[in-house]
């Protein structure tokens, strides 16, 4: 491969590490969101939030990608850039995963915990912030860490849409070179170290944040050893370990 | 915003076709991933390390990439390597291959939570290797492994339109097709997705009935 077409492939790298952070960012607000009003004590509020958590995670992320590409500039007149387009459509995917995320680790929390806000009468919005949630984002950081590599795996789907992340240089490449054993060997090599980097980092800010807690930081990567890891609604918990990680049920 | 039935009535025809070809890629994506993946799951519980090592490379590698990608690498690099498989059929092998990494570690999940007594039971009964994974400890792992599995068929009617990239007509293929054909995207693609959520929602009723049936 010439200097050129290496050139190609780190934009294309940089085009996928962009949209991973911002989708990235779009998909924990959406699932901090919806996930927290997924415990709301309205009905209306608990029903739209599970309605739109449905909605987004029975349909395929390919199909919402081309629905935001063709659908949205038709219908609505709203053309976005293929770059906002594609964080878009990824971040409120991921994001209604993410959200089952939330419910389960807020739904994981001691009782008492809860209960122990009631009776110093902190309001809803104080419990949250002060007992429940310092509580429940360690637990979350597992689960996240396999939505995060999801997350990653799926922005390769907007090169359908010509957007020059890794997965489109590599077909350039390809064209370009009549030869593709080498390109996409190298493309997927890039993607495992991507994913690597991110997983090294999510264990690290586990630990951080047990840390801060007192918890027994060495518990959690044991437990994720017996659990399979996320895919789509395949999220759950396999054998009735559905802690933190319960996104089915 | 317009919508145009017409242009559904138009399409119907092509999404039952579509619909049909995602579901046989459903069936022996699944067949393949489940099949591959309690090969994995056993391999890794060998006490040779040199089998456990590489496949565990391996499978890690495979987990850890696009399925697009693996798609692409296998329809593009197969060739030149002299194998000629159909678009379809390079496909279905890609996407179970990719699933059966994720339902390894389900079996691996199912086959750790089998009672260690049952082991040692086997053995004071003194059951070759084989009788013991094959009356004693496979059929109380897979009954327990059987929701997860179908929460990773789930995940895989939602991969499905992926083959599209690879020119499989399956639903996202044929919508697409009639989008540019007939310059209408709003209603096929709208079509095609409501038809995911009335697969999958079910489907995940299904499996969460399963869940409390087969796992106490």
């Amino acid at each position: 491969m010439t200097s050129g077409l290496w050139e190609l492939v780190l934009q294309g790298i940089w085009i996928t590490v962009q949209l991973l952070v911002l989708s990235a960012l779009v998909a924990a607000a959406v699932a901090f969101g919806v996930g927290m009003a997924r415990t709301h004590r309205l009905w209306i509020v608990r029903f739209l939030a599970g309605f739109y958590t449905e909605v987004f995670r029975g349909t395929s992320a390919l199909i919402m990608i081309f629905w935001v590409f063709f659908v949205l500039p038709i219908a609505f007149g709203w053309q976005l850039v293929p770059l906002w387009a594609g964080t878009l459509a990824l971040g409120l995917t991921y994001g209604a995963y993410g959200a089952e995320i939330v419910r389960g680790a807020l739904n994981s929390v001691d009782p008492a915990q809860r209960e122990g806000g009631i009776a110093l009468s902190f309001t809803p919005w104080q419990r949250m912030r002060l007992v429940l949630l310092p509580q429940a984002v360690p637990e979350m950081i597992p689960p996240f860490s396999n939505l995060l590599i999801e997350l990653l795996k799926g922005t390769a789907l907007v090169s359908v849409m010509g957007m020059g992340d890794l997965a489109f240089s590599a077909n350039l490449v390809r064209l370009a070179l009549q030869e593709s054993t080498e390109i996409y060997t190298y493309v997927l090599l890039i993607y495992f170290v991507i994913a690597f980097l991110l997983t090294r980092g999510m264990r690290g800010l586990e630990r951080k944040l047990k840390a801060g807690l007192g918890k027994p930081v060495g518990s959690t990567p044991d437990q994720e050893l017996h659990r399979p890891e996320t895919t789509g609604v395949g999220a759950a918990g396999a054998l009735g370990d559905v802690g933190a990680g319960g996104a089915s049920s | 915003m317009t919508w145009d039935w017409g242009a559904v009535a138009d399409f119907m025809p092509r999404f039952w076709d579509g619909l049909l070809l995602t579901l046989q890629i459903l069936a022996l994506g699944s067949l393949i991933s489940f099949a591959l993946g309690l090969v994995w799951a056993l391999l890794m519980r060998t006490p040779t390390r040199w089998v456990r090592w590489p496949v565990g490379v391996v499978t890690e590698f495979i987990r850890n990439t696009p399925l697009l990608v693996q798609l692409f690498f296998f329809f593009y690099v197969l060739p030149e390597w002299g194998l000629t498989w159909s678009a379809l059929t390079t496909g279905i092998c890609a996407i179970g291959l990719h699933y059966s990494t994720y339902t390894m570690q389900v079996y691996r999940a199912g086959i750790e939570a089998v009672p260690a007594g049952q082991w040692e039971a086997a053995t004071a009964l003194n059951l070759p290797v084989r009788r013991t994974w094959t009356v004693v400890i496979l059929p109380q792992a897979i009954r327990r492994v059987v929701p997860a599995l179908g929460n990773y068929v789930i995940a895989m009617l939602k991969d499905t339109p992926i083959l599209m990239t690879i020119t499989v007509l399956e639903m996202l293929g044929e919508a697409r097709l009639f989008a540019q054909e007939n310059f209408q995207f709003t209603e096929p693609l709208t079509v095609i997705g409501v038809a995911f959520i009335f697969i999958a929602y079910p489907a995940s009723l299904l499996v969460r009935a399963l869940e409390r049936r087969l796992v106490r």
